[in-house]
């Protein structure tokens, strides 16, 4: 297997590749990303491309690859601008997929990371979203909006090469350690925001099992759109006891006006994540399941395993060390005949 | 307002079709409305259950929002008024099973609907198994009024819930066909059952392979009757109908909450069941208005012939 990865210089690139690299049936592992890899990686190869991955008919070409992990989509507003949210995720899902379809083109798989931020949070929506459920209402966020189109041009191109297995992965809230969410800042303020009179039911993901999710559809045959979110649901009113903290209300009415002056404090709540605050989202995981795939934690099991690596960071402060990529130096251990290979 | 689902166009569930070898065509899953149809895949017929977690959970909302804690406060809070005021008196309680999904249908009445706790709160007591009430979606948009709903047992009233209610977990459902042409009805029309929507609650009890089992209740109409409504009033806050109840004229601003003690009876009638399979796509539309007219007029009789024996509204 010879595995392109996307969004090497993210959090889940880097993790996806790490654990690519450790499988023995995976040969090669290539990221492309605008910004090196934050974590260390021992025998993937880094390319650096441009935002919208113009470059990469050229890099799928060369390498062969027959495997594309696509973990760049961006599913958090608030950390960059709409242009440049556009640029990402809809151009460059287009420069991937054309590149994945051109002709003499070795790929055979696809597998998508999405979000359930496709699905909306309205007062109309069912408790629990299939996968071929719709929105109950118009996207009127920008990222919802991108998110839309590039899984559009996912199911165009899906339907243009039937001979390419296209996975879609669309995950719900992520919880983790390491992870930087506009839900993860929020748990991790002194007190924490609500809607005053609304207690929606959420559901969350752990990391690991974001990781898992990953690799088990680019290890498997299984085409389709799969929701992933742990088993079950909880209320935010419940997360933020098991987190231990306080909640301030946000009024009801003129909730997003409300939440600008918050905005200028650095305490993001975007759109779309007011809307959960509001209606919460439930989303239908059987299918996953039934393709064969196991989670390790549950909603609630996620949310505790996030308590506790919280606890553990107030004791002993972030323990993840600090990693640097250096081209030469990466490309000396990899490539140099004077280092001994076994 | 409690309503019945079928408002929405009814949203089938999507048949996944699997695909043999992944070197042939594709077959996709067809269908115009899904956002994002991709080749499905071999799916296992049943799911595993999965390892779980220790349960860490400190709450005790289940999947729908429900909280059994929050309903055994309801139930303290409201047995009085059950008991005392409404005096509930319930015949055919047999019908209703005690095992399986079951839907539940009845007529629907007072201008803030005292039924559907009746019902639930009857049921809950008698049978000991939760009752879920389908209600319109809107409440799920008003703060606190919203939760506490969604707390004691409302569910949004969209087909898909339903479904997954009686089909996959088994629940009695409560729902009323009516909707808010049943609550919304002025005082000279009582008793006078609307028509049942578009029948959609045939459909999903279909669907789901559960029987209807049709209530007839007794009483609602004069705890809270509509003397008057204000279409235009009702048009500007967006709200299904403005009444001026009864209750109002008589108690002033009280009267928005407090009902007058009308005996309550109910009847459960014979259980109706559809003897079609299950899970189909759609189901013939002739047959499911000629259920739906059926278990209405059901309903419609079982009314006039528990009026017909009634002597006072106030004692029964």
């Amino acid at each position: 297997m010879r595995v392109l990865v996307t969004g090497l210089g993210t959090f889940w690139g880097s993790r996806i590749a790490q654990e690519l690299e450790a499988r023995d049936d995976v040969e090669v592992v290539v990221g492309v990303d605008t910004h090196e890899p934050r974590m260390p990686l021992e025998r993937t190869e880094f390319v650096r491309a441009d935002s919208s991955y113009s470059i990469l008919q050229r890099i799928v070409h060369a390498t062969q690859v027959d495997t594309i992990l696509h973990t760049h989509l961006i599913v958090d507003s608030t950390t960059i601008s709409g242009r440049a949210m556009h640029e990402i995720n809809v151009i460059g899902t287009m420069n991937l997929l054309a590149a994945a379809g051109s002709a003499g083109s070795p790929v055979r798989k696809i597998v998508v990371k999405s979000s359930t931020l496709v699905y909306g949070a309205n007062f109309e929506d069912p408790y629990f979203f299939r996968e071929d459920g719709t929105r109950t209402r118009g996207a009127r966020t920008s990222i919802e909006r991108s998110l839309l189109a590039s899984e559009g041009f996912v199911r165009d191109f899906a339907e243009d090469n039937p001979h390419v297995l296209v996975t879609l992965l669309r995950f719900s809230n992520v919880l983790g350690d390491h992870m930087d969410t506009p839900f993860v800042r929020a748990l991790r303020m002194p007190v924490i925001p609500e809607i005053l009179g609304f207690d929606p039911r959420l559901q969350f993901v752990h990391e690991d099992d974001v990781v898992d999710a990953l690799t088990y559809g680019a290890t498997h045959d299984v085409p389709g759109v799969y929701n992933v979110a742990g088993d079950g649901v909880v209320t935010w009113s419940e997360v933020c006891r098991m987190v231990g903290k306080r909640r301030v209300p946000l009024p009801p009415v003129l909730t997003n006006f409300a939440a600008e002056p918050l905005r200028l404090m650095r305490v993001d709540l975007p759109h779309e994540m007011l809307a959960l605050l509001r209606y919460g989202r439930g989303v239908d995981n059987s299918r996953f399941k039934r393709a064969g795939f196991r989670y390790g934690h549950t909603t609630a099991g996620a949310v505790d395993a996030f308590c506790r690596s919280m606890r553990l960071e107030r004791a002993v402060g972030d323990s993840l060390p600090e990693y640097r990529y250096q081209q030469d130096v990466e490309s000396f251990f990899r490539h140099s005949p004077a280092v001994v290979r076994d | 307002m409690p309503d019945a689902p079928e408002d929405q166009a009814p949203q089938r569930p999507i048949p996944l079709r699997t695909n043999g070898d992944a070197g042939a065509a594709t077959p996709l899953v067809a269908t115009g409305t899904s956002l994002v149809p991709v080749p499905a895949a071999d799916l296992e017929p049943d799911p595993a259950p999965d390892a779980h977690d220790p349960d860490v959970r400190m709450g005790d909302v289940d999947p729908w929002g429900r909280s059994e804690r929050m309903r055994e406060i309801a139930r303290t809070v409201y047995d009085p008024l059950y008991r005392h005021w409404f005096r509930a008196e319930w015949e055919g309680l047999e019908h209703i099973p005690s095992e399986g999904g079951a839907l539940l249908v009845a007529n629907h009445a007072a201008a803030i609907p005292s039924d559907a706790p009746v019902i639930m709160h009857g049921i809950e007591q008698e049978l000991e198994r939760p009752v879920y009430g389908l209600a319109e979606n809107m409440l799920r948009a008003l703060p606190v009024i919203g939760t506490m709903w969604s707390r004691v047992g409302g569910v949004a009233a969209n087909p898909e819930n339903a479904y997954r209610l009686l089909h996959d977990d088994q629940r009695l459902v409560l729902v009323f066909p009516e909707g808010t042409k049943g609550t919304g009805k002025l005082y000279r029309d009582r008793y006078k059952l609307h028509r049942f929507g578009r029948g959609g609650f045939v459909e999903i009890a279909m669907k789901s392979g559960v029987p209807v089992v049709p209530i007839a209740v007794v009483g609602a109409e004069e705890s809270m009757p509509i003397v008057w409504k204000s279409g235009r009033l009702a048009k500007l806050l967006n709200i299904p109908y403005f009444p001026v109840t009864a209750n109002m004229l008589m108690f002033g601003p009280l009267g928005l909450v407090a009902y007058f003690p009308a005996k309550f009876k109910l009847r459960v009638l014979p259980p109706v069941h559809f003897d079609v399979p299950p899970d189909q796509e759609r189901y013939s539309r002739s047959r499911v208005m000629d259920e739906a007219d059926h278990i209405r007029e059901m309903i419609q009789q079982a009314l006039y012939d528990m009026l017909r024996t009634r002597r006072s509204v106030w004692f029964g």
